[in-house]
């Protein structure tokens, strides 16, 4: 999807903003974190599909809103979507069919569960793998309007692959809904084929893309 | 049922931006409402991972493989084989490490973390991000122009030190191992893992500081 979220390489943006250093800025930032640990999202739906959903947010409001804002207006959609939650419910703040009180997690539940979560996208190999390290491998020069994590900006370039990883669950797949194995590179590119002369000529880009971004 | 339907969704947004309130802080509060209610979550266990993100899990973690790995030639060599695995030696796995993979800076190359698609991160070893670190400005010019960044955070660096920016497009998440200060010799454990800072191990902060605490 070429959308507003694809924002390696836009210029036009001005100084990190460095002093904003805390990982949360308010209290609801930090509960808003905390649900998002917690199975708040509806079953059946992906990591990909989630990252999906915060890019189709109003390309007005994904600039604007503040990260965590992003994440709670997600979930409202994703919750809608899924026949879970309905507008009204959200505008009253509360739900028309309670249900019995959730048991109570404490905080050694929570780190185990946190340690559980360490999730392995690997997958079966569909197919022997089509390169290896040490290849020159070219990006597609176009992609779908559906979720990919190819970006705009290593579109049409020339790199090397330096690591394979066997295959993963595909994000493009994984965010409609299927579980689809596909082999993922690590792809290092000169930044002068990414940038032009301008850029350092030692420095280097480096992106983790699966097998079909490859042509 | 989940539609995964783009069009779909992006309607849903665009209602959602019509008639909810716009402060942030009331739609968390409503979301929080809304599955406490529904018995999906309590909120004293929200509570609890606020506390588990907020004392417990942190770049305290990250600081520590990194010293690990100054002292200990073989566990160094296991990280940089395999960093998922072997910071399990620690129990500090979990979300988002699945796939983690440790670079090492030298004197000649530096390495620099982002996320241009969305924010990936190692959560359970380095925690929240800052919120620099999901700024637009930082997705959007990480990967172009890395050294005019890096010297927004005081980092210069000599025509001879090549930058890797890693761009975490996939579910690997990256650890920026930093170099061992010149002045460190005989350190222990502790001491070293104190002057290890979370933007060291994103890689916008290179030279760290031989300070005791």
């Amino acid at each position: 999807m070429d959308g507003i979220h694809d924002l390696g390489g836009k210029e036009g943006f001005g100084p990190i903003p460095i002093g904003d250093d805390a990982p949360f800025a308010h209290d609801w930032e930090e509960r808003m974190w905390a649900m998002s640990r917690t199975g708040i999202l509806p079953p059946g739906t992906t990591i990909d599909w989630f990252r999906h959903g915060v890019e189709l947010l109003p390309p007005k409001d994904y600039l604007t809103y503040a990260y965590f804002n992003k994440w709670c207006t997600n979930y409202f959609m994703l919750q809608i979507d899924a026949g879970i939650t309905e507008f009204d419910e959200i505008l009253s703040g509360h739900a028309k069919h309670p249900g019995p009180p959730a048991p109570v997690l404490g905080l050694d539940e929570v780190l185990e569960a946190n340690r559980r979560a360490n999730t392995d996208f690997s997958s079966d190999a569909p197919a022997p793998p089509r390169f290896a390290v040490g290849d020159e491998v070219r990006t597609r020069s176009r992609m779908h309007s559906g979720h990919t994590r190819l970006p705009a900006y290593a579109r049409a370039a020339t790199g090397t692959v330096i690591a394979h990883h066997g295959a993963h669950l595909l994000a493009d797949e994984g965010a409609r809904g299927n579980h689809v194995g596909e082999h993922l590179y690590t792809v290092s590119f000169a930044a002068t084929e990414l940038w032009g002369d301008g850029a350092h000529p030692h420095d280097t880009v480096t992106l983790d893309l699966w097998e079909s971004y490859l042509v | 049922m989940t539609n995964f339907d783009s069009e779909k969704a992006a309607e849903i947004h665009r209602q959602l931006h019509s008639h909810l309130p716009p402060d942030p802080a009331l739609r968390v509060k409503a979301l929080e409402s809304l599955v406490v209610e529904r018995g999906i979550i309590a909120s004293e266990t929200i509570d609890a991972w606020v506390e588990a993100y907020s004392e417990h899990i942190g770049p305290k973690r990250g600081a520590r493989v990194v010293a690990r790995a100054w002292l200990d030639p073989a566990f160094r060599a296991r990280l940089m084989e395999n960093a998922a695995e072997t910071i399990e030696e620690f129990g500090f796995q979990g979300n988002a490490t699945g796939h983690l993979i440790a670079v090492e800076n030298t004197g000649t190359t530096h390495n620099m973390v982002v996320c241009t698609l969305c924010s990936c991160y190692p959560f359970s070893l380095l925690g929240i991000s800052p919120s620099w670190y999901r700024s637009a400005e930082y997705r959007a010019r990480a990967v172009r122009e890395p050294r005019k960044v890096l010297a927004e955070f005081g980092v210069e660096l000599g025509d001879d030190v090549a930058v890797r920016v890693w761009d975490s497009t996939a579910e690997v998440r990256y650890l920026v191992v930093p170099q061992r200060p010149a002045g460190t010799e005989g350190w222990d454990e502790d001491a070293l893992a104190a002057i290890v800072t979370r933007n060291s191990m994103i890689g916008t902060e290179r030279v760290l500081k031989a300070e005791r605490p």
